[in-house]
Formats: structure tokens, sequence, C-alpha cells
């Protein structure tokens, strides 16, 4: 596939359409991405010819829709870099990945008096999975501090560490800020503790390569729907010795090996995690859009993003009343923001106005916004098919109306 | 004092000049927050917040000879807007008035297309805490 914006544009037909009369600049890509054509006629086709339920038919078709299903698994598998594909579980996306360790590793190793330690930047979705696990517990939950540009205090989180620690959950990238943290060295100094590591990579998988084995990370979750594909499906991997040693999460079909009332025994990981029918059609897609992002490559993916953030920064430092959040050195490409004298909310209606889709809010990570005293930030976040002329009409739109306080 | 219904067709009317376009709307809107009164500082209380609203809205309710005074406020300034139109078409009037009013100038001007659903929903907790401030009133007047 030849890299040009125009020609990546093509595959997303949802790009091509106007909203209040104005061609749309969809800049909400951290909320969801739009989904590339191959995945939308990817979900269609496994219904139109496919469709069997998985794993235990033996006629055609469910060996067919097996085998595509089987191989997403191995396609995600190579994506991160896992060791082997039976690390892969598909869930409903980061929350549930993330509840599914604290349901199942959290309730058999982290007892009365341990700690697991999170960051002031996450999403609630690694803020409330631990906080109800350490209520059930007794378990105590350590937040590390970040500083005024967004970015944790590297030396607060050694403090934190200590032989109780039993678990560090922190995201990768921030869906509020961009910053991207350091975690070779968080990961690193975990271990120096015996502690184990959970990446929130629901941000940081679009954007940047991800070598789990390099990492050394013991599990990272991450969702279909901002990687180009399909809504409400999630991954989490897991180092398999971690894994095996997990009790089951839901009890059901697909994640046993033998029921009877005496005694039921589990299924092998990774199906001992994946109890039911999965979601057949969207794993079945999502490999269409792993095929989308590898057609690219993750280094011209995150070079053409990046270059779109530097030019938005640029822009838009020159606008009076304009207020950075989240100013880190090492970003993905979020752009935050709040306009003196205004609410969020008013300049996200009068961009909407304008066709441009941005967020606003607190994004999911209230404490982020305490920590900062703030209400909300506006967000513009970009994707691989965004465009500078995009970023232009964004920094002029954003222009005028900070004109309205900032005279 | 022109009627509830006379008031709503006036707005009806001066949106209809705006036509379809959403930002000149909002540009309207916002300056019409700004002729809302000044909301004093001892009423901005957690009580006197209305749950349901995304962005926080103020408001309180008076008796003045029979008729109820609303006295609103928000930190947006679209919000703003839209409570003052509400405050315009229902403050000043007898209690029963209000829990009357159908309020049919909302949708004609559409202000679902113009604030998104989320904010529609504030919206209808703000007309169902006035109607119930109405309520109140004629209760105590009718004891
Ligand atoms: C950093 C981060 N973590 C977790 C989530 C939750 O993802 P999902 O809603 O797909 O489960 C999000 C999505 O908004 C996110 O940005």
């Amino acid at each position: 596939m030849p890299f040009t914006i125009e020609s990546i544009r093509e595959h997303f037909p949802v790009l091509h359409q106007e909203v209040h009369g104005k061609p749309l600049i969809y800049l909400d890509n951290a909320a969801t991405t739009q989904k590339p054509k191959q995945v939308l006629e990817a979900l269609n086709s496994y219904y139109a010819n496919d469709n069997a339920n998985i794993h235990r038919g033996a006629h055609a078709l469910a060996d067919r829709a097996t085998r595509k299903y089987e191989n997403t698994r191995t396609m995600v598998g190579d994506f991160i870099n896992a060791k082997e594909e039976a690390e892969i579980i598909f869930t409903k996306g980061t929350t549930e990945s993330i509840n599914l360790v604290a349901s199942t590793f959290g309730r058999k190793f982290i007892q009365k008096g341990d700690e697991v330690i999170i960051s002031t930047m996450e999403h609630h979705s690694n803020i409330v999975p631990w906080q109800m696990l350490c209520e059930a517990n007794g378990a105590v939950l350590r937040v590390i501090p970040i500083s005024e540009s967004g970015e944790i205090i590297f030396d607060e989180f050694e403090k934190l560490l200590s032989p109780r620690t039993k678990l560090v959950s922190i995201v990768h990238a921030s869906n509020s800020l961009g910053t991207i943290n350091p975690v070779k060295a968080i990961i690193n100094r975990a271990h120096a503790v015996g502690a184990k590591v959970l990446l929130d990579g629901a941000q940081s998988t679009s954007h940047l390569e991800i070598d789990v084995q390099d990492l050394d990370c013991d599990f990272l979750a991450f969702s279909a729907h901002k990687l180009y594909g399909p809504t409400g499906l999630g991954v989490l991997y897991g180092k398999r010795e971690i894994l095996e040693q997990m009790p089951p999460y839901q009890g059901g079909g697909e994640m046993i090996k033998e029921v009877t009332f005496a005694k039921t025994t589990y299924n092998e990981i990774p199906f001992k995690f994946e109890a039911g029918t999965p979601n057949i059609a969207d794993v079945i897609a999502f490999g269409e859009a792993l095929n989308f992002i590898s057609g690219l490559t993750k280094p011209l993916i995150k070079a053409h993003e990046d270059s779109l953030l530097a030019y938005a920064v640029e822009l838009t430092s020159k606008i009076k009343g304009f207020i950075p959040i989240g100013t880190a050195k090492e970003k993905v490409s979020v752009l935050s923001f709040n306009i003196n004298g205004m609410h969020p909310f008013d300049v996200g209606v009068m961009l909407d106005a304008k066709g441009i889709a941005v967020r606003t809010g607190h994004h999911c990570t209230q404490p982020l916004m305490q920590r900062f005293g703030i209400e909300g930030t506006v967000r513009a976040s970009f994707a691989v098919y965004n465009t500078k002329s995009e970023v232009e009409k964004f920094a002029e739109s954003v222009e005028r109306i900070a004109k309205i306080k900032n005279k | 004092m022109s009627t509830i219904q006379e008031v709503q067709d006036e707005i009806i009317s001066e949106f209809e000049i705006l036509g379809d376009d959403k930002e000149s709307t909002i540009y309207y809107i916002m300056e019409l927050g700004d002729g809302l009164p000044e909301f004093p500082e001892a009423e901005r209380v957690d009580e006197n917040i209305i749950k349901g609203c995304q962005s926080k809205v103020w408001l309180t309710a008076h008796e003045v000879d029979g008729r109820v005074i609303f006295e609103a406020d928000s930190n947006t300034d679209i919000t703003k807007g839209l409570i003052s139109l509400l405050v315009r078409v229902l403050s000043g009037r007898k209690p029963m008035e209000i829990s009357n009013a159908d309020l049919y100038f909302i949708d004609k001007i559409g202000m679902g297309n113009i604030i998104g659903s989320q904010r529609s929903n504030g919206l209808a907790s703000m007309i169902k805490q006035m109607k119930f401030y109405a309520l109140a009133f004629q209760a105590k007047q009718n004891a």
C-alpha cells in the first residue's frame, strides 16, 4: 500500500461525509478510530459465508470460522511479539482485560496488606477494579504522582516500591495527556521487588511498536476499537506461567476440560479465560485491522501522527488564551487543552458546528483532572488518516473560538 | 405580560432567522446567556445544583406576589444561553401556568440537534425542576 494519506482515506468510508453542512474532520481518535473497508467487508463476509460456532463443530463452516478466529489470535501474538498465541486472550476490551486480572490474579496473589501501584493519570478502568479489589481483600492502592508537564515522577515511584508491592498497573500512553510513560524502566524496577506489571495499552498499541518480550511486561491490555478494529473486543496478553496459575474468570462453556457435578476441570490457556461463545465476527474482522496496520507499518504511522501533532502544537501555541494540558517530552498524538475563560464543552460544541469532532470533559480520568485543578479539557487526537489541512482548519477554528474570550 | 405561548413563538421566530447554520445558532445562544441577571453568589451552593446536567446548573425559585421568579446560572456559556430561554418563558408567572406549560419551543428550535442528546437530558431535568418548584408553590397557595 503506498503511503499517501489520500489513498489511506479512501479505505475509510465514514470520513467522506458532511456534518452540519461541513466536511467531517474526525479528531476523536483516542476515543475510537474509524474502521477501514477491509474490516467492514470481513464482518460482512463472515456472516455471509462462514457463520458457525467455533471450536466444537464437526462441519466445514465451523472449521473455517475456527481457523479464521484462531488466525487472528496468531496475528495478535505477532503484533505484540508474544512468545506464543496461547498467551493471547480475547475479551470485551481493555476494561474487561483489567477486570479479568483484578478478579483472578488479584484474588489469588494480592492479600491483605499487599500493595498495588497505579499512577495519577490512569483511566477509570485502571483505577476502579483495583479499588474494588482493595476494598474486598484489604490490600492498599498507592498512586504515583505526576509533574506539571504530565510525566510520572520516577523517584516517587521508586519510593513507593517495596516487598509489599504485588502489582504495578500503569498506562503505557495516557489518553488524556498523550504522555508515553517510561514503561521499560518501570517494569525493571517493579520486577526487582518481585512485583508483576500490567500495562494499559489502550492508547499505545495504535501508535507504538510493542514487543512484550522485550518490555518483559507480565500483562498487556488493549482494545480493538482503538486500533481500527471493531468495538466491544479487546485483548489480554499474559505470560504463560502467570496465566496458568490464575484461577478462571467466568465459568461456562469453552473454558472447561470436563464437567461432572462432583468436579470440573478447566481447559488450557487461553480457553480457560474465554467462557461462552466469543465475539467471533469481530475477532475475525480485527485480523483485517491488524493487516491494515502492518501494511502501513507502525514507524510510518507514528511518523505521520507525530508530524500532525507537532504541527498542531506549533499552530495552537500562537493562539491567545490557549492552555495546553500535558506537555511531556514523549507523547502520542493527543493534544489536550483549555481556552482561557471558556468551558471545554462550549469549545467542543463550537468545533462540532465546524464539522470538527473532538472530545471534551474528564476523559474518564477524573483524578488526573483534579491533579490539574480543572474540570476537563478539550482533546484532539490524530490518527493515520488525518491531514495537515485538517490540522490547519482545526487550529483556525480554535483561534476563532478563543478570540471570543481572549481579545 | 405576554403569554407563555407568545414568548415561545417569539423565540421560535428568532431562531428561524438564524436558519440551519449551527454555528451562528450557537453564537446566538451564547450571547443570550449574557442577558441572564447576575446569579446571587450566596445561592451558588450544592443544594441548588441540578442533577442530570453534565455541566453545572444552579437554579433557585422565589415566590413574589403569587408569581415564581427563577434565577439560574451555568458554568458553560451554551447551557447558560439555553436556560436563559427557559427563564424568559417561565419566570414571573403563576405557579399553575408553569406546571401546566407545554414547552414546544424546545423541539421547534431544534435544541436536541444543537446540544446533543446528553445535554438535552440535562435540559429536561432543568425543566422538571422548574415545574417541581411551581407545583410546590401551588400546593402552598392552595393550603
Ligand atoms: C488509557 C485507556 N485505558 C482504558 C480504556 C478503556 O477501553 P475500553 O473502553 O475499550 O475498555 C481507554 C479507552 O477510553 C483508555 O484510553
